[in-house]
């Protein structure tokens, strides 16, 4: 590469490149990389694929997608150090989820009228709560950095 | 049925990490649904805006430190994450080299120069593309360089002898011109629109100017083009925007039954200045039967000043005197930051970076569900 790249003249190299075309998107990560279902996968029940995601979406979408109180169970796991590929695996309510309910001497489950959640809502919502925490956070450290920058300003020239 | 709403005691003993002698408990969160029987812990955007907080303790321009209050683990440690490896900078990648006779060899050179941050205005590089590499099956090319992916520095430095200095002269940098190459010696080029945003104040220099890049002597010349690309620190460490970025939970100690007199002093030597004070019992306290104070009036007691500093050394643990009396833990949620920017950006904002990159990889990998929903 660096014999190709560059010619005699220097600021020649640049210009007299075979022009690139512009990209539209500047994304940190450039490659649209996909999501994977792994086989074995129902409805309530799915393991997901990420490729080229570690344990920094791993672990934090883990912790979103067990907030939700129609999933039973969230876990992730990087299956190979040296592959950079991280496994999420969703299951949602199923029958043992539903409470049994006392009524008039009767018993019933409760919750049963419900839909049940699939595995893939269940993961939108993970996406769709994280977004919105990094939106509060957002709001609230530039709020607190602006009042403590004051507060700084203030003591300096006081 | 409504959901059962622990008491406040509880809830604070769940924020509580216990440290003991050689043991930690109470480590994983249980905040989530189905975990305790009847409470409901269901995300709530409402309840998390309630309860989060930042707090600012430091905020320069390139180190700041705050804490995070009320977030899980798993979301600050995203965080860092990014602080440390997905956040693009520009750094030198490509060296060629013209002419280099110094002893310096050109591979050791060049791993040099790519570790050398440096700094230039900051919609420039976010205007900045990525500079896409052949990949390694060779079923695609790279781009060439261009106006929007590459920076272009030159580093021509010839040493020669200075006529005018002292004869009895030993420091080489009088002798000789250009004895010494420093990262302020790297000069900038703009290309096509590259002047447009890298100018004046903006222009891209080294952040540091005085870092040594290599010594000369007469005769010897260094002459080299290098090619700043974007990038992450995941590729490289070369491309994070961070010396250090890390966390630290907030220390609690507490003292459960008193320690008083000479105790008391050998107590607040076991941790960092000012954590642990000393203040006079009261003649209440030492009124009160069962609590521990009883005839002390006016002796000296051990209370706890300011647990943010401790270290958690778990000094106080070996002595046999304060067994069971004092409890060591740290906050689950209460995350102490230290950011420390390399230079290229502030570090208060290297954290918003961070906050919108992770909202970004939501948001693409959001669009990669549509796929798999069709």
């Amino acid at each position: 590469m660096p014999g190709s790249v560059h010619s005699q003249d220097l600021d020649q190299s640049m210009v007299d490149a075979e022009q690139p075309v512009e990209p539209q998107s500047n994304d940190p990560i450039l490659e649209e990389r996909q999501i994977v279902v792994l086989p074995g996968a129902t409805e309530t029940a799915a393991s997901f694929q990420f490729e080229g995601e570690g344990h920094t979406m791993g672990n934090a979408l883990r912790y979103a997608i067990m907030k939700n109180p129609a999933v039973e169970f969230c876990g992730y796991t990087i299956p190979h150090p040296s592959d950079p590929k991280m496994n999420v695996r969703i299951q949602t309510n199923g029958m043992s989820r539903y409470f049994l309910v006392v009524r008039n001497g009767r018993m019933f489950t409760d919750c049963l009228a419900l839909d049940t959640t699939t595995a893939l809502e269940a993961l939108e919502k993970g996406f769709n709560d994280l977004m919105d925490l990094c939106d509060v956070v957002t709001e609230k450290f530039t709020a607190s950095r602006d009042q403590f920058n004051a507060e700084s300003g203030n003591r300096m020239e006081a | 049925m409504a959901p059962l709403v622990p008491s406040q005691e509880e809830l604070q003993r769940r924020r509580i990490i216990g440290i003991n002698a050689e043991t930690v408990t109470n480590i994983p969160s249980t905040d989530f649904p189905g975990h305790w029987p009847g409470e409901s812990h269901g995300w709530a955007l409402d309840e998390f805006k309630d309860n989060f907080q930042v707090e600012f303790h430091r905020n320069e321009r390139f180190e700041a430190s705050f804490s995070l209050i009320g977030l899980d683990a798993a979301v600050a440690n995203a965080f860092r994450r990014i602080l440390m490896a997905e956040i693009p900078t520009i750094a030198i990648e490509d060296c060629f080299i013209h002419n280099n006779t110094s002893v310096i060899q050109d591979e050791v050179l060049a791993s040099r120069l790519g570790l050398i941050p440096l700094k230039g205005s900051i919609e420039g590089i976010n205007w900045m593309h990525w500079f896409k590499k052949a990949s390694e099956d060779g079923t695609e090319e790279e781009d060439g360089p261009c106006d929007f992916n590459t920076i272009v520095l030159h580093l021509d430095v010839e040493c020669y002898k200075n006529e005018y200095a002292d004869k009895d002269e030993q420091d080489p940098r009088k002798l000789y011109t250009n004895a010494h190459v420093y990262a302020k010696d790297l000069m900038y080029m703009p290309v096509g629109r590259q002047e447009q945003y890298f100018v004046g104040d903006g222009a891209i220099a080294p952040v540091n100017p005085d870092i040594l890049i290599a010594k000369l002597r007469p005769g010897q010349k260094i002459e080299m083009e290098l090619h700043c690309q974007k990038g992450i620190g995941a590729d490289h460490a070369k491309f994070s925007p961070v010396a250090t970025a890390s966390y630290r939970l907030l220390p609690d100690i507490k003292i459960e039954r008193p320690i008083i007199g000479d105790d008391a002093k050998k107590f607040a030597k076991c941790f960092p200045k000012g954590v642990i004070g000393l203040e006079p019992v009261t003649s209440e306290e030492a009124a009160q039967p069962g609590s521990g104070y009883e005839g002390h009036a006016g002796e000296q007691k051990a209370v706890v000043k300011d647990a943010f500093n401790d270290t958690v050394s778990r000094e106080c643990l070996r002595h046999e005197e304060f067994q069971g009396k004092v409890k060591l833990g740290r906050v689950r949620d209460h995350f102490i930051f230290n950011v420390e920017s390399t230079g290229q950006f502030e570090s208060d904002m290297l954290f918003l970076e961070a906050v919108k990159v992770m909202k970004l990889k939501c948001n693409r990998w959001k669009r990669g569900l549509t796929d798999l929903m069709g």
